[in-house]
C-alpha cells in the first residue's frame, strides 16, 4: 500500500479551518479555554498533539518554524515533532529563536525576549488550573464562568500553612487581564513574568482535553499570589557553566556517581549563541584559550 | 569539560531501524502475511477495528502486523489512518434484525423462534492448551446444522411486544446523532454519545466497570436477553439519486440486556435497556458496553448514582486507550525543567529547617 | 417595624405525586431563630432547601431583604448572586460536618476560603482571622494547621460553624446541628450556638426532629407534618400549651422518652 498524500502540514484545510475559529475566539477572551474538536494525530496523545494542531492550523509556506522541548531544541520530541512539520509542511525550520516565525514549546519560554511577529505555540498537557481542586468538568466551567477563584488561593494558602511559602513551582496559575485564572502549562514558574506584557501573541493546544486558549500579545498576566507573600522567581545561586549566563534557567547535570554536578543553561540556542559571541562559563575556560 | 546535548536525530533514526528489525523477527522463520492475521487472528482483528472505530479489515490485520501484535498500538494506527479520511456521509440505520445470524443465544428464553445457535464459542471449550496445534494440519469441515430459513426475531421485541419492556425512543431525524469525533464531548451526555463513546472504549476498561456493576458497584439486575452477531447490510442514501444504495455488509455483534424494571404509581412497571454493539465477532465488549450503557442510565430512572459505572464523567473521560496509553506513557518524555524546580524548592526547604533547628547540618 | 429579613410565601414542591412540602408561608425577623419541627419525612428538610435556594419550588415565592437595603425574590437572582449571597450573608450548617468542610484542607484554611473567595489576599490577615475564629469556637488555636479528619466530631461541627460566620452572616441555616453527637458534646455545642446566636445577633433557620434543641434555641416553633405547617408560635407556648394533636403527641413522647 502506497502512502496516501497528507495536506500541507497534515490537517485538512476544514480542519484547519475550525482550529483556526477556536483560536479565533480564544484571542478574543484571553485565558478562556475554547472547546475544540481535537482530531487523532499521529503522535501519541500527551505528547504535544494539542501544539501540532494548532502549529499545523496556522503554519503557511514562509514561516520559519522551531520546536523546543524543555528549553532545547535536540530532545528527543522536539526533534520528532520538528521532522513531522519537516515532512508535512516542508516549511525551513531553524533553531535560532528571533529567526523564527513560529515556535512550539513543551515546559519551557525561550530566554530571548520575544518580538510581535513571532508566535509562541505551548503544548499543554491538562489545561483547567483547577482541576486538581475539583475534578469535576461541570463544576469547574462553572466556577470560571462566576470567577470564583478563592479555592485557588486556598490551594496556595496550605502551601504558606505547611512550607512557610508558596511551594508551587511549574504550572503556577495566572491571572490573564484580570479575568481568567489559566494554567501556563507545565513551565517552570521561572518563566511566568515573560508571559506578561509578552510581545508575541501566546497559542496553548490541549490535544487530548480538546482545548485551546491563548494570551493575545501586551496583554497583563498576573501570578496568583497574596500581599504579604508575593510571587517569586525561582533564581539559581551560579552563572551556567558553559556560557556564564547570569539569570537564565538552568539544568542539573549528574557528572559522575560521587555527586558531582554541573549546571547549564536548558536554552540551548541561547546557550550556544552567547558562547560564540565569546561568553565563557566557570567550566568551560580552558577551551576558550 | 562538556556534555553532548546533540545527537537526537540520529539516536531517533537508529531506535526506529532497532524496531523494524525486532518486528521482522527471526529472519529464518517465513514472515507473517497480512492474510494471515486476518485469516488466523481474526479476532484481534475485530478488537482492533472496533476501538480503531474503522471497519476494515487488511488495514487492522496490517496494523497488528506494524504493532508486532500490541493492540493498543494497532488502534492508534488505524485511528491516525481514519481521521484523515474524508467523509462522504453517515449510513442508514443498520437492521440487525434482518441480521445473517451465525451466532444467537439468549439466556431469557429457553428456546424461541429460529431458536439458539451456538455458532463458533469459546464458551463449552474446555481451556486444556492443545498441543496438536504445534503441528501443522488441517482441520476437518465443522457439520453445522442448515441454516433456518425463518425468523429470527430479536428478544427485546419479543419482549416488547407485549409492552414489557421499556419503549426506544422514536427517531427524530431533526436532532442530529452525537459524533465525538466531530465535536468535543460535553457534558451532561446524551445517550447517542455516550454509546459512541463506549463503542470505542477500552475493552478492558468496559470489561471492569461492567463487573464492577455485577458486584454491587451500581447493580442494575441485568439478564442477557440477546446476544446475535452476523452479517448486516450497509447502506448510504445518496440525495441525488433519492434513494439508498447498498455498500456491503459487515460483520457485527449486539448485546441487549434486559435489566431490572422502572415504574411508577401512573407508569406501568417495565423492563429497561442496556445495549451493546460491537465491529466483527466481540463479544466480551458488547455485553461490557452494554451493562456500562444501563449503569449511565441512572438518572434516567431516578437511581442514586454512587458506583464508578454510574458516573458519567468519569467513565467518558477515561475509556479511550489511545488517549490514556497517550498520557500514561507521556511520563517517558524529558521532564527535566520541572523536576529542577522541585529539587531547587526541596533543597531549599531542607536547608530553610536546617537553619532554624539548633543541631546544623553541614551544606552540600 | 422594620422589614422581615426573609418571607415564604405559599411555598410548594412536589416530588411526581408525592408533597415535598405545601403552602408554607411565614417570615423571619433580624436576629430571629426559628425552629422547624417534626417527625423524618414531614418536609422539614425540603422546607430548608428551599429556603435556601438550594431546590427550586414549584409554587410560592422567597424574599430576602439584601445588605444594600433592597428585597429580592431569590427566584429572580442570577446564579453568581446567589451563589455570591450564600457565601457571604448566610450560612449553612450540616448534619453531618464533612458535607460543610474541606477534609483535606487545614483548619485556617477552611475559615479563610470565604475571605479568600470575596478577594482577601493577605495571608497574615487571614490567618488571623482564622485564629479568632478558631479561639471563639473554643478550639485551641494550636490546631490551626491541623486538618479536620484528626478532629473529633464535636470539633468538627464547630469548626463548621466558625467557617460559616467569617464573613458575618445574618442569615444562618441550620440542619440537625447536633444531630449524631454525643449527649455531653450536644450540650456543649448547643451552649456555644446559643452565645453565638445572642452575641452576633444572627437570625436563624433551624431544622431538628429534637424538641430539647428547639426549645433551648428558637424564639419561634413551626410544626409540621406531611409536607403542611400545622402549628406555629412562640417557643415556649408552643411546647407548654400544645394547640394541634399531632404536637401534642409530639410533646408528650419526649416528655415520655
Amino acid at each position: 500500500m502506497t502512502a496516501p498524500a497528507y495536506n500541507f502540514a497534515y490537517l485538512d484545510e476544514q480542519t484547519k479551518r475550525m482550529i483556526r475559529r477556536a483560536i479565533l475566539k480564544a484571542i478574543a477572551v484571553p485565558g478562556y479555554q475554547v472547546p475544540f474538536a481535537s482530531r487523532e494525530m499521529p503522535m501519541p496523545y500527551g505528547w504535544g498533539t494539542g501544539g501540532v494542531q494548532v502549529t499545523a492550523s496556522i503554519l503557511g509556506q514562509k514561516d520559519v518554524l522551531k520546536v523546543i522541548d524543555q528549553g532545547a531544541d535536540d530532545t528527543t520530541n522536539a526533534v520528532s515533532i520538528r521532522q513531522f512539520f519537516e515532512k508535512t509542511a516542508g516549511v525551513e525550520t531553524t533553531t535560532e529563536t528571533l529567526a523564527a516565525t513560529v515556535i512550539q514549546t513543551r515546559h519551557r519560554i525561550p530566554e530571548t525576549t520575544l518580538q510581535g511577529h513571532q508566535v509562541l505555540v505551548y503544548q499543554v498537557p491538562i489545561p483547567e488550573p483547577l482541576r486538581f481542586l475539583e475534578p469535576r468538568e461541570t463544576e469547574t466551567r462553572k466556577m470560571h464562568a462566576l470567577a470564583e477563584y478563592g479555592l485557588m488561593h486556598v490551594k496556595l494558602y496550605e502551601d504558606i500553612a505547611r512550607h512557610g511559602h508558596i511551594a508551587t513551582t511549574y504550572a503556577y496559575p495566572v491571572l490573564v487581564a484580570g479575568r481568567y485564572v489559566m494554567d501556563p502549562s507545565p513551565t517552570p514558574k521561572f518563566d511566568n513574568p515573560k508571559m506578561d506584557d509578552c510581545a508575541a501573541l501566546q497559542l496553548f493546544g490541549a490535544g487530548r482535553e480538546k482545548r485551546i486558549y491563548a494570551i493575545p500579545p501586551h496583554t497583563k498576566v498576573v501570578s496568583l499570589d497574596f500581599e504579604d507573600h508575593p510571587f517569586e522567581v525561582t533564581r539559581f545561586d551560579r552563572p551556567c557553566a558553559l556560557c556564564g549566563a547570569q539569570g537564565s534557567y538552568l539544568d542539573e547535570v549528574v557528572m559522575d556517581d560521587r555527586g558531582a554536578r554541573m549546571f547549564v543553561c536548558s536554552d540551548t540556542d541561547f546557550c550556544e549563541s552567547r558562547q560564540e559571541n565569546g561568553h565563557r562559563g566557570p567550566l568551560n575556560q580552558e577551551a576558550a584559550e | 569539560m562538556y556534555v553532548a546535548v546533540k545527537g537526537g536525530e540520529r539516536a531517533i533514526a537508529a531506535a526506529h531501524g532497532l524496531l523494524a528489525e525486532k518486528r521482522r523477527g527471526d529472519t529464518e522463520v517465513p514472515e507473517l502475511a497480512v492474510e494471515q492475521i486476518d485469516g488466523q487472528l481474526s479476532l484481534a482483528v475485530d478488537r482492533v477495528m472496533s476501538e480503531g472505530s474503522l471497519y476494515d479489515r487488511r488495514l487492522a490485520a496490517l496494523a497488528i502486523k506494524q504493532a508486532r501484535g500490541d493492540l493498543i498500538e494497532a488502534i492508534f494506527l488505524l485511528r491516525a489512518f481514519r481521521t484523515t479520511l474524508p467523509r462522504f456521509g453517515a449510513s442508514g440505520p443498520l437492521d440487525t434484525g434482518a441480521m445473517r445470524v451465525r451466532r444467537r443465544i439468549s439466556a431469557t428464553y429457553k428456546d424461541l423462534p429460529g431458536g439458539q445457535v451456538l455458532g463458533p464459542t469459546f464458551d463449552y471449550t474446555h481451556r486444556l492448551l492443545d498441543f496438536t496445534l504445534e503441528a501443522e494440519g488441517d482441520v476437518p469441515p465443522a457439520r453445522t446444522a442448515p441454516v433456518s430459513e425463518g425468523m429470527m426475531p430479536r428478544v427485546a421485541d419479543i419482549i416488547g411486544g407485549d409492552d414489557l419492556i421499556e419503549r426506544n425512543p422514536p427517531e427524530n431525524p431533526s436532532r442530529p446523532i452525537a459524533d465525538l469525533t466531530r465535536e468535543p464531548i460535553a457534558f451532561p451526555a446524551d445517550r447517542d454519545l455516550r454509546l459512541q463513546n463506549l463503542a470505542r472504549g477500552d475493552e478492558g476498561f468496559l470489561l471492569a466497570l461492567g463487573y464492577s456493576t455485577q458486584r454491587g458497584y451500581g447493580r442494575t439486575h441485568p439478564f442477557v436477553g440477546e446476544i446475535r452477531m452476523g452479517e448486516v447490510d450497509v447502506e448510504l442514501f445518496v440525495e441525488e439519486l433519492g434513494f439508498a444504495v447498498p455498500l456491503g455488509e459487515i460483520t457485527l455483534t449486539e448485546c441487549q440486556m434486559v435489566n431490572q424494571f422502572a415504574g411508577s404509581k401512573t407508569e406501568p412497571a417495565r423492563f429497561t435497556r442496556g445495549y451493546g454493539l460491537s465491529f466483527g465477532h466481540c463479544e466480551r465488549r458488547a455485553m461490557s458496553m452494554s451493562l456500562v450503557d444501563r449503569s449511565l442510565r441512572a438518572d434516567e430512572f431516578g437511581e442514586e448514582r454512587k458506583g464508578p459505572a454510574q458516573d458519567e464523567e468519569f467513565v467518558l473521560s477515561h475509556s479511550d486507550n489511545v488517549q490514556a496509553t497517550g498520557f500514561v506513557e507521556h511520563l517517558k518524555l524529558p521532564h527535566y525543567v520541572d523536576f529542577q524546580a522541585e529539587l531547587a524548592l526541596l533543597r531549599q526547604m531542607r536547608q530553610d529547617l536546617a537553619q532554624s533547628t539548633p543541631a546544623q547540618e553541614a551544606a552540600e | 417595624m422594620s422589614t422581615p429579613l426573609l418571607q415564604a410565601e405559599d411555598l410548594s414542591r412536589f416530588y411526581g405525586g408525592r408533597i415535598g412540602c405545601r403552602d408554607v408561608s411565614f417570615s423571619l425577623d433580624v436576629g430571629e431563630v426559628l425552629a422547624i419541627v417534626g417527625e423524618s419525612g414531614s418536609g422539614k428538610t425540603t422546607l430548608l432547601n428551599l429556603l435556601s435556594g438550594r431546590l427550586a419550588p414549584d409554587a410560592g415565592h422567597v424574599r430576602y431583604a439584601m445588605r444594600d437595603g433592597t428585597t429580592r425574590d431569590l427566584l429572580t437572582l442570577t446564579e453568581a448572586e446567589r451563589r455570591h449571597l450564600a457565601r457571604t450573608d448566610w450560612g449553612f450548617v450540616h448534619q453531618d460536618a464533612r458535607e460543610g468542610l474541606r477534609m483535606n484542607v487545614s483548619a485556617g484554611g477552611n475559615i479563610g476560603e470565604r475571605l479568600m473567595g470575596i478577594g482577601d489576599r493577605h495571608y497574615g490577615n487571614i490567618r488571623e482571622a482564622a485564629r479568632g475564629w478558631l479561639s471563639r469556637v473554643e478550639i485551641d488555636e494550636g490546631r490551626l494547621d491541623d486538618k479536620p479528619t484528626a478532629f473529633s466530631g464535636g470539633m468538627r461541627q464547630r469548626l463548621q460553624i466558625a467557617r460559616n460566620l467569617v464573613t458575618a452572616p445574618r442569615l444562618v441555616f441550620m440542619d440537625e446541628p447536633t444531630g449524631g453527637l454525643d449527649v455531653s458534646v450536644q450540650a456543649r455545642l448547643l451552649d456555644l450556638i446559643r452565645s453565638l446566636v445572642a452575641d452576633l445577633g444572627l437570625a436563624v433557620v433551624l431544622v431538628t426532629h429534637d424538641l430539647a434543641v428547639a426549645r433551648l434555641l428558637s424564639h419561634r416553633i413551626m410544626v409540621m407534618k406531611a409536607g403542611e405547617v400545622i402549628e406555629t408560635g412562640l417557643t415556649d407556648r408552643v411546647l407548654d400549651d400544645p394547640q394541634a394533636p399531632y404536637t401534642q403527641l409530639l410533646v408528650s413522647s419526649v416528655l415520655a422518652a
